[in-house]
């Protein structure tokens, strides 16, 4: 189990222990946020930033902390950095933090960044914390961006606000919506799954 | 437990950190977020108040009002508005004719509904042609006696909207926090 490679730290997050497709941590906003590919890259941004500095926090606090109250510590110490995220965005970059409304603090209660702390970054050191969580996040951000593109791809015709599609194409608004949040999401969870069952064999 | 000091120092001093660093957080960041507040304000002012010459400020009793002129004509007036909504405060701009008899437009500035449900009355993306539906129908519709809202029909009278399925709640108070106010609003300004 500790044998992993630094580099293998870091691979795990994106294929074998993805966050969304394969330990299906924090779908919610996942599901809500990835209307569109702009969208769906800043949620991932905000919640990588928020992941990579709590980790390394707890990761350094790790013996500081005393275990009956660490829960509360990682909460809290997630909460202070997805506020700088939260005001920093809604000082410099007010259109996304629209956007992305209520979601934003929602990324303190997101699984994968607390399921995280607690499985990784209060028991390995700070080097390896700091791969799991660029690992994880960018697995996760990877993650929005292909679900949101393909949301806002079939569901508006567009891709980062650009119009790619033939003009002719009626978007199925299906897809911007929830309905099709989750049509997209079972679509991608099970192309993955059939791609692992077939590497096995 | 004999852990109970350590337990209360480290918890302690994480969160006086945390409180410092958002205090210097906010100091930093405030001013820049009350001059995009100011332009949404701004620019909601103008949207919701008919075509004009010029507007002008005039504070009565708690509220500001942006007087539109058309020629030396008060034709319309604009003001802020505030109260609950389902889950958040909802902040709207409210255009009125002169009389306060009609909504010449109504904008949100803030809320922080449910995504999906209770934004809807921001922004339905059911409806891609006019996302802004709810909003547009107080657009034009009488004020007096009152603004009612009816479920799952077409609106029958020049005083009702039609409340969106699923964000009932954020509806009402929409169509509540008009109300007040404009009883309010009207009062203030000795209409």
């Amino acid at each position: 189990m500790k044998n992993k490679t630094a580099f293998q730290e870091f691979l795990k997050g994106l294929w074998d222990e993805n966050p969304v497709l394969v330990s299906l941590l924090g779908l919610c906003p996942v599901l809500a946020v990835t209307v569109s590919a702009e969208n769906g890259l800043a949620m991932g941004l905000a919640a990588t930033f928020v992941l990579i500095c709590s980790s390394f926090l707890v990761s350094l606090l790790r013996k500081v902390i005393p275990a009956q109250v660490r829960i509360a510590s990682f909460i809290v110490i997630i909460a202070t950095f997805v506020t700088i995220v939260d005001r920093f965005l809604a000082a410099f970059a007010p259109d996304i933090s629209r956007n992305l409304g209520a979601f934003i603090p929602l990324i303190i209660v997101n699984c994968m960044i607390l399921g995280r702390q607690e499985a990784f970054a209060s028991k390995n050191g700070v080097g390896r914390s700091l791969l799991d969580a660029l690992g994880m996040g960018v697995g996760f951000t990877l993650t929005l961006l292909v679900l949101s593109s393909i949301r806002e791809i079939l569901g508006s015709g567009t891709w980062f606000g650009m119009n790619i599609l033939w003009s002719s194409f009626s978007p199925w608004a299906v897809m911007i919506l929830p309905p099709g949040a989750f049509l997209a999401l079972g679509c991608m969870i099970a192309g993955a799954n059939w791609i692992n069952r077939r590497n096995k064999s | 437990m004999s852990n109970t000091p350590k337990i209360i120092i480290v918890l302690t001093v994480i969160t006086l950190i945390s409180g410092g660093v958002l205090a210097l957080l906010d100091a930093f960041t405030r001013p820049r977020i009350e001059r995009h507040k100011e332009q949404v304000k701004n620019s909601a002012v103008h949207e919701v108040l008919p075509r004009n010459d010029r507007i002008n400020e005039v504070k009565k009793g708690d509220y500001t009002f942006y007087v539109a002129y058309r020629g030396n004509d008060m034709v319309a007036l604009a003001f802020e508005a505030s109260g609950g909504g389902y889950q958040s405060e909802l902040v709207l701009m409210i255009g009125v004719t002169i009389d306060f008899s009609e909504i010449t437009g109504a904008k949100i500035l803030a809320q922080l509904e449910t995504p999906g449900l209770g934004t809807k009355i921001q922004d339905d993306p059911a409806k891609k042609e006019n996302p802004g539906w709810f909003m547009e129908q107080f657009k034009g519709l009488k004020t007096q006696p009152q603004i009612t809202y009816i479920k799952n029909a077409k609106p029958s009278k020049n005083t009702e909207i039609e409340a969106i399925t699923g964000a009932t709640i954020s509806s009402v108070a929409i169509v509540r926090i008009l109300n007040e106010h404009i009883a309010k609003a009207k009062a203030a300004w000795g209409a």
